[in-house]
Parts: C-alpha cells; structure tokens; sequence
C-alpha cells in the first residue's frame, strides 16, 4: 500500500504549494483585505472635467487612501461630471465644505481625487454632495492657455 | 466545373452534418455528466488519485513554464519601461499580463497539452480494451467511477496549477527585474501592491481558470468517450483534444476577458 | 431432463445501422449447464452477450433472466441483476492501473463493506482457483495473454455470481493454455453450480465441455442441441461449420464478378 499514501503526500504538498501561492498573491502583490470591504458611506461631487479619473482610483486626504471612486456618470442637470466616493467610515469626521479636486500622481502617473478638510461643524453624511470642486488639469487646456497668454504678451511689445 | 461544386458542396454538407452531429453528442455526454457530479465526492479516494495524476504530475512543466514567462515578460516590460523612466511599473505589469491573463491562459495550454491529452488517452484505451464494459458487467458505472473523478479533479487541479504558475512567474519577474536589471525592491513590491486589485485581478483569474478547467476536462473525456477504440482512432482524439481544447481556450478567454474587464 | 430455464431469448432482433445482426433468434439456456453458442467471427456473438447483459438494446424481442426482461428493468435493478453475472472479456479488460490482487478486489470492495483481511482470503481462494495465486502482485502489462484470462475470470467469480459468461475465451491461446481454461470452465461450473455460456468458434474445445449448443449464421439460429445431436446433424452448413471445411454453403468467395470475364479484360 506504499503507492496509494505516497499519492496522497504529494496531493498534500499539492495542496500546501497552493496555498502558498495564494498567500503570497493575495497579501504580498495584491491589495487583498478580507473577503468583506471596509464599511464606508457616499458622497459626491460634480466636477466639470474629469480627466483621466477611473472607477476604483483612490480618494485621498493629506496623501493618505480614505476611500475610492465608485461610480463616473454625467448629472442630467447640470451636464457635468458627477463622481460618487466610498469614504471609509473610520474618515466620518469630514467638514461640510471639504473641497475636492483631482489630481495626478507625478507628471504622467494616475489620477486621484485629493479631499482638502474645511473648518465647518457639520461633518458629510452618507449621499450628500461635496460643493467645491476642482476640476482636473488638462495638458491640452494649459497648453492653450499659456499660447494664448504668450500671443497676448507678444502684441504688447 | 459543375462537378468540382458539386462535391465541394457535398464536402461542405458533410463537414457540416459531422460538427453538428459530434456537438449534439458532446451536449449529451455534458447531460449525462452532470446528474452525476455529486458521487465525485462520495469517491475521495479516486478523487485524490485524480489530482495526483492530473495535478501533482503537471506541476514540474508548470512551475518551470511560469518561472520562464515571468522572466521574459519583465525583462521585455523593462526595456519599454524604462525609455519613460518608470521601471518600478515592471512588478505591475507582470504581475498583471500573469494574474489577468497568462497565468488562466498559458496554464490551460499546457494543461490541455500534458493532462487533458492523457485523459483522453486513458480513456480510449479502457474503451478499446472493454475496461469500461467490463466496469459495467461488475455493475460499476463508469460514469460514476471514471468520468466524474476525472471532471472533478481536472476542475480542482486546474486553478491550483494557474495559482503556482503566477506566483512562480511574479517571482522570476523580481529575479530578472530586481536581481539581474537593478530595480529598486522596494519600488518593485509598493507599486504592485498599489495596482493589484484583489477582486478585479485576482478573483476574476481564477474565475477564468474554473472556467478553462471546465472546459479543457470536458473535451478532454468527451474525446476519449467517443474515439473509434482502435490505436489510430485513439491517436486521433488525442489530437483533437489538444487542438480543441487549446483553441476553447483561447476563445474563451476573449469572451470572459470582454466580460470582466471592460 | 428437468432443468429450469435461466435466461430466455425471444424473437430477438438487432440491427447495427443497416446491418441486421440478429433476425428473430429465440433461445433457451439451462440452468447449471454449460452452454456453447458458436458460429463463424463476425456473426455477432459477442453482441448476443451484450444484448442478454443490458449493454446494448434490441430493436424487437426481448431477454428474460430469472424471470426479469431485462431491457425493463430500470439501472439500479439493472445493476443488482449485473452483480449476478459474470463476464469475461476476450481480452481480459483487467483494469491496467491496478495490480492482479487489486483487481480481483475490486468487485468485492465496490459492492460489499468486508474488513480487509477478509476480502485477502476471499482473493486467495479465486486466484487459488484459477491458479494464479503466486502472481498477486504482477501488473495486468506483466501477464500473458492466457494468464490475463485466468485473472480475470477469478475476478469474474469474485462475488460468487450465478452466471459467467465467456467471451471467446480460447482465442489465440496456445494447446496447453486452451486446455487449462477448458479445464477451468468445466471445474468452476460443477464446483460453483454456474449457468455458463461460452461464445466461441474453437469447436472441438467447447463442444467437449458444453452439455448444449447451438450454432447462429447470419443473425438465426441454425441448430442447437446436444453436442452428439450437433455431429449428427445432417444439415450441410453444420457440417461445414463443424469438420472446418473450405467450402459448402459458406463460400470460399467473397461475391464477385465472373472470374473468368473479369481477367479477360
């Protein structure tokens, strides 16, 4: 009967060589938390130009992920961008005149959208709307603008 | 002229008649499988042997493959990279191609190749040699006691195979990216950890693999089910095994990647 | 002679495509006998054994063993009727991944709970009387042809079946192999009580151990009875079938154009 045990040995070091592997996938390369995401709430924010802003881009305070981006879609109203946020629960304590606008990690990297805390009592509750709001830089607009700017000047002399 | 059409057109009748008639007994081979499935957990023991045989003896061309793929995709990712000074993006892009793509896909090819032939192998012979009518005289059900451990170890062993290989590639990535071309490793680790998204990039390969398994196993036994049981006959469905299973495969994966990932 | 009847065929009729291999063949076979059913390859012997087995359907007709037709029956009851059969294959069909012991196991650990010890001695006793108990461990690729046959009929006997069947079980063996296994037959039927039924086409080898045959020819019947009965039959085909002759009513020509037209083309 020394086949049959030696099959399950290697079944189970099969078995273990997986786990392993799903280990070391799950904490060391991927962002894996537990089956169950964090408790968070909503909030939103019309911007008038999103950029490169993606589903799932992190929302982040002083540099640091307090939530993600968890839906794009243009508000029928106003015809601008309305981009809705999971904050982390454990963030709950956010002023009413949090300001918002995104922003790009290094000159080519992702974008993210950076929360600035105001001064207000009130804090954000779950689907209420962030009212300042920034906008993305666009290379193309700035680009523009500073042809403009250096046309302007030109006429000048 | 009118002759050539003719038998072109009878050729054409013919080829037709005989996908259609091999797809309608390979939907009820999946029919009888089916109703059959939970007895795979009623057998461990031939279970076990399955996996053995399916799994443990893949694991040395898919540890050695994974290994390999890993280095050639970071050494080819670092040579793009690095022209816009962002080669710490090499772990990323690895681990990515390897948990989105490479990793279900290539695992599935070499699968069909190694274990899904030898199943259709094995099954044709104890066809030929009235092992499985034998099986049915002793009033043992064939389906129970051949097909359906084989399915399932096949489905179990599959993504445990996709697993190893990705974690065997992200590693020959960091030996070629860190230890031979000079990234940075902390870089290398931080910036896939940012990117790698537990759901998005690591379940849905999985999910993909499941699907392969299941793909790849099915051809697999419905080709040894319905070889002529002769040497030639079987010599043949081991081809097409192969041959179908790898094209399922890849058909497949644009079908789930358009699914997924978009 | 008052034996009951196991296993009746009636106005069996099967046809594979085109080809119709059995016409309206009727039957009886005793119990407790050995019964030869013989008739030239290719006339569907095998494909009789089938059909009384449940592997394969009639289109009309019907086979009844112990009473039950056995294309009624649904596959579990199917399958309890199966475990009183025995059958062994021309080409043995020992399963090639387990070794002799194993595979005369493997009958009694699918259908009964016996401790292990137990089932050790019931696999002694059949490979003591197939005499092959000193080739337990060989693997089925390390026997002969005769020693596979063996195997696999303890492996047939292993349950203590009603019934064996046996599949062309003399061809391509050598003289003393043929007569181990006709030996074999004969003992196992007395000592075990069997109905057996041998399909073959080794004359002389079964009609020396058969108490009733039967010869089939193009899907009838075309005699049985006793041995004696089938020697003296009168009937040309018998006799060609029997004595091996070249040619009578079975052609030595397959059909073909006039010979002589032919070559003078």
């Amino acid at each position: 009967m020394f086949r049959r045990s030696s099959i399950e040995i290697w079944v189970g070091a099969f078995v273990l060589m997986t786990l392993v592997a799903l280990i070391f996938v799950a904490f060391k390369v991927s962002n894996f938390q537990g089956f169950q995401d964090k408790p968070t709430y909503q909030v939103s924010a019309l911007f008038s130009n999103i950029g490169g802003l993606k589903v799932r881009a992190p929302v982040k305070i002083s540099g640091v992920v307090v939530g993600r981006v968890d839906s794009i879609s243009v508000d029928q109203k106003t015809y601008r961008a309305k981009v809705v946020m999971d904050i982390y629960k454990e963030y709950n304590k956010l002023s009413l005149d949090t300001s918002a606008s995104i922003l790009t990690s290094g000159l080519l990297g992702d974008q993210y959208i950076g929360l600035t805390p105001g001064a207000d009592d009130e804090y954000l509750k779950n689907g209420d709307q962030i009212d300042i709001a920034q906008s993305a830089l666009v290379l193309e607009e700035l680009i523009g603008q500073f042809l403009t700017k250096l046309g302007d000047s030109g006429n000048k002399k | 002229m009118l002759n050539y059409f003719h038998s072109l057109l009878f050729t054409m009748g013919k080829v037709t008649l005989g996908v259609a008639s091999s797809v309608g007994r390979g939907a009820l081979f999946v029919a009888s499988l089916v109703p059959a499935l939970p007895y795979a957990f009623t057998r461990i023991d031939l279970l076990v042997k399955q996996v053995y045989f399916s799994g443990v003896l893949s694991l040395p061309i898919i540890l050695t493959a994974g290994l390999f793929v890993g280095m050639v995709l970071s050494l080819q990712g670092y040579n793009v990279l690095v022209d816009y000074n962002s080669e710490e993006a090499v772990g990323t892009m690895t681990a990515l191609s390897l948990l989105r793509e490479l990793g279900p896909v290539v695992t599935a090819l070499l699968f069909a190749g190694r274990a899904g032939s030898a199943l259709t192998a094995e099954i044709g012979l104890m066809r030929s040699t009235e092992q499985t009518s034998a099986l049915e005289m002793m009033a043992v059900d064939p389906l129970k006691f051949i097909f359906v451990p084989r399915l399932v170890g096949a489905i179990i062993a599959l993504p445990m195979l996709s697993m190893m290989f990705i974690g065997m590639g992200i590693f020959g990535g960091y030996l070629v990216a860190v230890g031979w071309l000079g990234v940075d490793d902390g870089a290398f680790w931080s910036q896939m950890h940012a990117h790698v998204d537990w759901k998005d990039d690591v379940v849905n390969g999985m999910i993909k693999s499941v699907a392969f398994a299941v793909l790849v196993s099915i051809i697999a036994l419905f080709q040894g089910q319905d070889a002529i049981p002769t040497s030639e006959g079987v010599s043949r469905a081991t081809t097409r095994t192969v041959v179908h299973a790898s094209l399922g495969v890849l058909g497949l994966d644009f079908v789930l990647t358009a699914l997924m990932f978009n | 002679m008052t034996t009951e009847t196991v296993i009746r065929i009636e106005n069996l009729r099967f046809q594979r495509g085109d080809r119709v291999i059995f016409d309206d063949v009727t039957l009886d076979i005793p119990e407790g006998k050995i019964t030869a059913i013989m008739g030239p390859s290719g006339t569907g012997k095998t494909t009789l054994l089938k059909l009384i087995a449940g592997q394969l359907v009639p289109d009309s007709g019907s086979v009844t063993v112990y009473d039950k037709n056995v294309h009624k029956l649904s596959r579990s009851q199917l399958y309890v009727l199966r475990s009183r059969m025995g059958m062994l294959f021309q080409s043995g069909a020992l399963l090639t991944d387990l070794n002799v012991f194993e595979n005369v196991a493997f009958p009694i650990r699918e259908h009964t709970d016996l401790p292990e010890d137990l089932i050790e001695l019931i696999v002694k006793l059949k490979l003591q009387a197939v005499g092959l108990r000193g080739a337990l461990e060989l693997m089925p690729s390390e026997l002969s042809g005769g020693m596979s046959r063996r195997v696999a009929l303890a492996r047939a006997i292993a349950l203590d079946p009603d019934m064996v069947f046996y599949d062309e079980p003399f061809v391509g063996q050598d003289p003393i192999t043929m007569g181990i296994l006709v030996s074999l037959i004969k003992k196992l039927n007395q000592s075990l009580k069997l109905t057996s039924v041998v399909v073959s086409h080794d004359v002389k080898e079964v009609l020396s151990i058969a108490d009733f045959a039967c010869v089939i020819s193009e899907g009838r019947i075309v005699a049985q009875g006793t041995p004696e009965e089938l020697l003296a039959s009168d009937s040309e085909y018998v006799k060609q079938f029997l004595r091996g002759l070249p040619d009578g009513p079975v052609p030595f020509h397959y059909p073909a154009t006039d010979y002589i037209e032919d070559l003078s083309c």
